[in-house]
C-alpha cells in the first residue's frame, strides 16, 4: 500500500518506519524545517517537508494515488482538514486521523472523519479498566457496524451472583459473549454460574448500556420480577 | 440581524466594529482577552456601552460558541489567523448550527477555490491581493510602460 502519514512527531516517525518494515511505501511530511531535517537523516527519501494543509504540498506527494492517509499532527484542525481534502478531493479510500483534544471528537464525528484515535480516550480506558469501580467499561465501538463491547465487573452486591447464565434476562440488542474468570476467559453455556470477581465481556447495540448496568448492578435482579 | 465574529485580529475587529455602526448585534469570540482592546480602537464609549459582546474562548470549543451566541446567530464569520481552523469552524456553524449565513476567511487561494466550490463561502485576501497587483501592473503598462517580448511584436 501507498501510505502517507503526516505529521513526524513521536507516533508518526515511529508508525513510519513500522509501516516501512512491513514493505509498504511511505511518504511522512513535516513542517517543521528541524524536525524534518532530523527526521530525513533516518528515513531520507521516505519523508517530505511542508505543510501538508497547502494541498500542492500533498499533490507533490502523490496523494492522488495514496490508498491510505493518516493525520497525525498535533492540532486538531489541521488533521481535520487534511482528512477532509484527502477524502473528499483526492477520493483516498481510507483515512485515519489523530485527535489531541478529545473534546473535539464531536467534530470528527460531526465532519466524518473517521476512524479517530485519541491517546487521551485509549489511556482512560486503560485507566478505567483498571480500576474498575468505574463500572462499565467501554472496549470497543464498532461505529461503522454500530456495536459496542463492553466489560463489567460483578461486585459481590451484584444481584446476578450464583445466577445461571440461563437464567438472565438480557436486554434484547445485548449478548454476553465472555467471562474471565481467575484470569482465565471462556465463553459461557447457558449452566454457567456466575461468580463475584467475573468480569463479564458482552456486544450490544448502542445506548443499551443503562439496561445492561441496571441489570449486572447492585439493584439488578437478573431480569426476574421487573 | 445577530453577527458572529469569531477571530478578533485587525480583520476581525474592524468588520464588527462596522456592523455595530450599521445597526447590527455583534458578538466577538477570541482566546485571547486582549483582543478586545482591538475592538475599541477608535471609539468613544466601550464596546460593551454601545451594544457589543465579547467572549473568551477558541471557536472549535462549543461551550465557547453556545457562550457568544451561534444558536441565534444570523451571520457567522470565521476570521482567525488559521485557515484550517477558520474552515472547520465554520462547517461546524454551518452543519451543526444551521447559520443561515457562514463567510470564513482563507488565506491559501487553493484551499478557499476547493472548499467555495464545496459550497463554503470563502473570502481570499491573497486572491483579492494578487488580482490587484496583476491590474494594477496591467494598469501601469497600458499607460506607455509596454509589455517586452511577443506582445510588442503582436501589437
Amino acid at each position: 500500500m501507498y501510505i502517507i502519514v503526516v505529521g513526524a512527531g513521536k507516533v508518526g516517525w515511529n508508525l513510519a518506519r513500522e509501516l516501512l518494515d512491513k514493505n509498504h511505501e511511505v511518504t511522512l511530511i513535516e513542517s517543521d524545517r528541524r524536525r524534518y531535517l532530523t527526521v530525513e537523516q533516518e528515513l531520507e527519501h521516505n519523508v517530505s517537508y511542508g505543510d501538508a494543509s497547502e494541498l500542492w504540498v500533498l499533490e507533490r506527494a502523490g496523494i492522488q494515488r495514496a490508498d491510505m492517509v493518516i493525520a497525525l499532527t498535533g492540532d486538531d484542525e489541521d488533521n481535520i482538514l487534511i482528512c477532509q481534502v484527502a477524502r473528499e478531493k483526492y477520493l483516498v479510500d481510507r483515512i485515519i486521523a489523530r485527535v489531541n483534544n478529545p473534546r473535539n471528537r464531536q467534530h470528527f464525528d460531526l465532519l466524518n472523519i473517521r476512524p479517530s484515535v485519541s491517546a487521551t480516550d485509549l489511556i482512560l480506558r486503560l485507566l478505567e479498566h483498571e480500576v474498575p469501580e468505574y463500572g462499565l467499561v467501554h472496549l470497543l465501538d464498532l461505529q461503522e457496524e454500530q456495536l459496542e463491547i463492553i466489560e463489567m465487573l460483578l461486585g459481590k452486591d451484584s444481584g446476578l451472583i450464583g445466577r445461571r447464565v440461563g437464567d438472565l434476562r438480557m436486554p434484547e440488542g445485548s449478548l454476553l459473549i465472555s467471562v474471565l474468570r481467575s484470569g482465565k476467559g471462556f465463553v459461557p453455556t447457558a449452566d454457567t454460574m456466575l461468580e463475584v470477581g467475573d468480569e463479564v465481556l458482552a456486544v450490544l447495540d448502542p445506548g443499551k448500556e443503562d439496561d445492561l448496568k441496571a441489570l449486572f448492578g447492585p439493584e439488578g435482579n437478573g431480569g426476574d420480577g421487573g | 440581524m445577530f453577527i458572529l465574529i469569531v477571530g478578533c485580529g485587525r480583520v476581525g475587529s474592524s468588520v464588527a466594529r462596522g456592523m455595530l455602526r450599521e445597526g447590527h448585534e455583534v458578538s466577538c469570540l477570541d482566546e485571547d482577552p486582549e483582543s478586545h482592546a482591538r475592538l475599541e480602537v477608535g471609539l468613544e464609549k466601550s464596546w460593551e456601552d454601545l451594544g457589543g459582546q465579547f467572549t473568551v474562548g477558541a471557536g472549535l470549543e462549543t461551550e465557547a460558541l453556545v457562550a457568544a451566541g451561534i444558536e441565534k446567530a444570523d451571520v457567522f464569520i470565521a476570521s482567525t489567523d488559521g485557515d484550517n481552523t477558520n474552515i472547520v469552524i465554520a462547517q461546524i456553524a454551518q452543519r451543526r448550527y444551521d447559520v443561515p449565513t457562514v463567510i470564513s476567511r482563507v488565506l491559501d487561494p487553493l484551499r478557499a477555490e476547493w472548499y467555495e466550490r464545496q459550497g463554503l463561502h470563502t473570502v481570499c485576501p491573497t486572491r483579492v491581493a494578487i488580482d490587484m497587483l496583476e491590474s494594477a501592473v496591467r494598469e501601469s503598462s497600458g499607460r506607455g510602460g509596454a509589455p517586452s517580448g511577443g506582445a510588442v511584436e503582436a501589437a
